[in-house]
């Protein structure tokens, strides 16, 4: 995983150290931890694949709600044992190459530009579900912090046992990548995030980090907490 | 470039094609199953499809590659492009090489012998109809081995990419739609190798033939 062996700064944590003596261990074809050798160029090669595939103008189809999925069978996924809750006091961390770092409350997000879709939710494993999500674009919330054009990838922390992913610029600009107060015109339930998750038409699902704590602007990508057990970084749909 | 009929059975880039078929298939099919293990249920919110038999029965370990999803999908991702290439390939050596006419099906000229074919096979003729390289029913079963190739890897791109190829997504009827094709296209390969090995255990020659190419018919 050179990217994560390759750490600026404070990325170098406990945790890459561990990673990186994981990955001196790996074999070529180890499915894994796929990351080296022959899997491990394929999946940079998919990668830079999908992104020349990407289209920041191509939009997720909004789907009417006829297709929503049944009250309480949209699956509910977290890490922790228990269902993670807000710490008092929420606000979400907004930092890296911004020009005006700090603290967003859930208020002051819902004062900027507020979007809505209904759109199918892809998840690695296979299964989909439709609902209405509303936040605030990220591109939206850069503007608002002044991010850095520098910042070509964004990364997002949780807190539920510190799952975190990080996204290329183009992904995360894209105009269906939203912060997310809300689903199905009501605030987001605990089981879906709560108060605020990351939500998008152009990833798979273990990209949309729920329970958002922090949202960073790096100039390099960081991994992720599935990405570093050997998921796929990109996962662009 | 030699005229048809004076060509070998099986040019070197048909065997070569073929070959790496073996391999490229198997891997595909078996990181195919580890990733339908992760999830055994078709439909939208992964709920059932009423008619999805092996509902609950995650496939045998024996069947699968990877270890486990995000190793079947790298696995999967990986060999994708060699099976796409190799098909491309093949597609190409057909049109160039003027191969199409012996092994295509076309249906103005192998639709009377194929029927016939299907006779004799099932006894209702006494003699097998004229025939070049392949008879009608062959053709018939490679070109649709070729169709359901073209098939497994447009579906695989619409499940892969439902929202940059959705076009591609909804002309094959949605994503949930493509991943049961996907699968219904798995369940036929397997199929046509069943039925292709136990015909090239009936006929041993043809084994050959894929392997040194066969005698020029005028050497």
């Amino acid at each position: 995983m050179p990217r994560l062996l390759r750490p600026s700064g404070r990325l170098l944590t406990r945790r890459t150290a561990l990673l990186g003596a994981a990955a001196l261990t790996t074999s070529a074809c180890d499915s894994s931890r796929p990351r080296t050798g022959f899997l491990g160029g394929m999946e940079r090669f998919n990668a830079r694949f999908q992104s020349a595939l990407f289209d920041a103008d191509q939009l997720a189809p909004e789907l009417p709600p006829s297709e929503d999925t049944p009250a309480g069978h949209f699956p509910r996924y977290f890490i922790s044992d228990a269902m993670p809750l807000a710490p008092e006091g929420w606000a979400l961390k907004v930092g890296g190459l911004v020009q005006r770092p700090g603290l967003l409350s859930l208020e002051e997000l819902q004062r900027l530009p507020r979007t809505e879709y209904r759109i199918r939710h892809h998840c690695v494993e296979g299964w989909s579900a439709v609902a209405s999500w509303h936040g605030v674009r990220l591109r939206d919330v850069a503007e608002h912090v002044g991010a850095d054009p520098r910042a070509g990838y964004v990364e997002f922390r949780s807190f539920d046992s510190d799952y975190f992913s990080s996204w290329d610029r183009p992904s995360a600009f894209h105009a269906q990548t939203i912060l997310a107060y809300g689903m199905n015109g009501q605030p987001l339930s605990p089981g879906h995030g709560a108060p605020l998750r990351l939500y998008s038409g152009v990833k798979l699902g273990y990209k949309m980090v729920k329970y958002l704590t922090e949202v960073s602007f790096l100039p390099e990508p960081t991994g992720g907490y599935w990405e570093d057990r050997g998921y796929e970084w990109y996962a662009g749909v | 470039m030699r005229a048809l009929e004076h060509r070998r059975p099986q040019p070197w880039p048909i065997r070569v094609a073929h070959w790496l078929n073996v391999p490229l298939l198997v891997i595909m099919a078996a990181s195919g199953l580890q990733i339908l293990a992760a999830y055994p249920k078709l439909g939208s919110q992964g709920r059932p499809y009423g008619w999805y038999p092996f509902q609950g029965a995650p496939p045998p370990d024996w069947t699968r590659l990877g270890d486990w999803l995000a190793g079947a999908r790298h696995w999967h991702f990986a060999f994708a492009w060699f099976l796409t290439l190799n098909g491309v390939a093949y597609l190409l050596y057909l049109a160039f090489s003027g191969e199409w006419r012996r092994r295509l099906f076309l249906p103005r000229r192998d639709t009377r012998n194929a029927l016939d074919t299907l006779a004799w096979y099932v006894r209702l003729r006494k003699h097998a109809p004229e025939q070049g390289l392949y008879n009608g029913l062959q053709r018939l079963a490679y070109t649709g081995s070729l169709a359901l190739g073209i098939l497994s890897v447009l579906s695989g791109l619409a499940l892969y990419k439902p929202v940059q190829l959705q076009v591609l997504a909804g002309l094959l009827g949605g994503y949930d739609a493509a991943r049961a094709l996907h699968l219904l296209v798995l369940a036929a390969f397997t199929l046509f190798t069943v039925g292709h090995l136990a015909l090239v255990l009936l006929h041993p020659r043809t084994l050959g033939e894929m392997v040194t190419g066969g005698r020029k018919p005028d050497a």
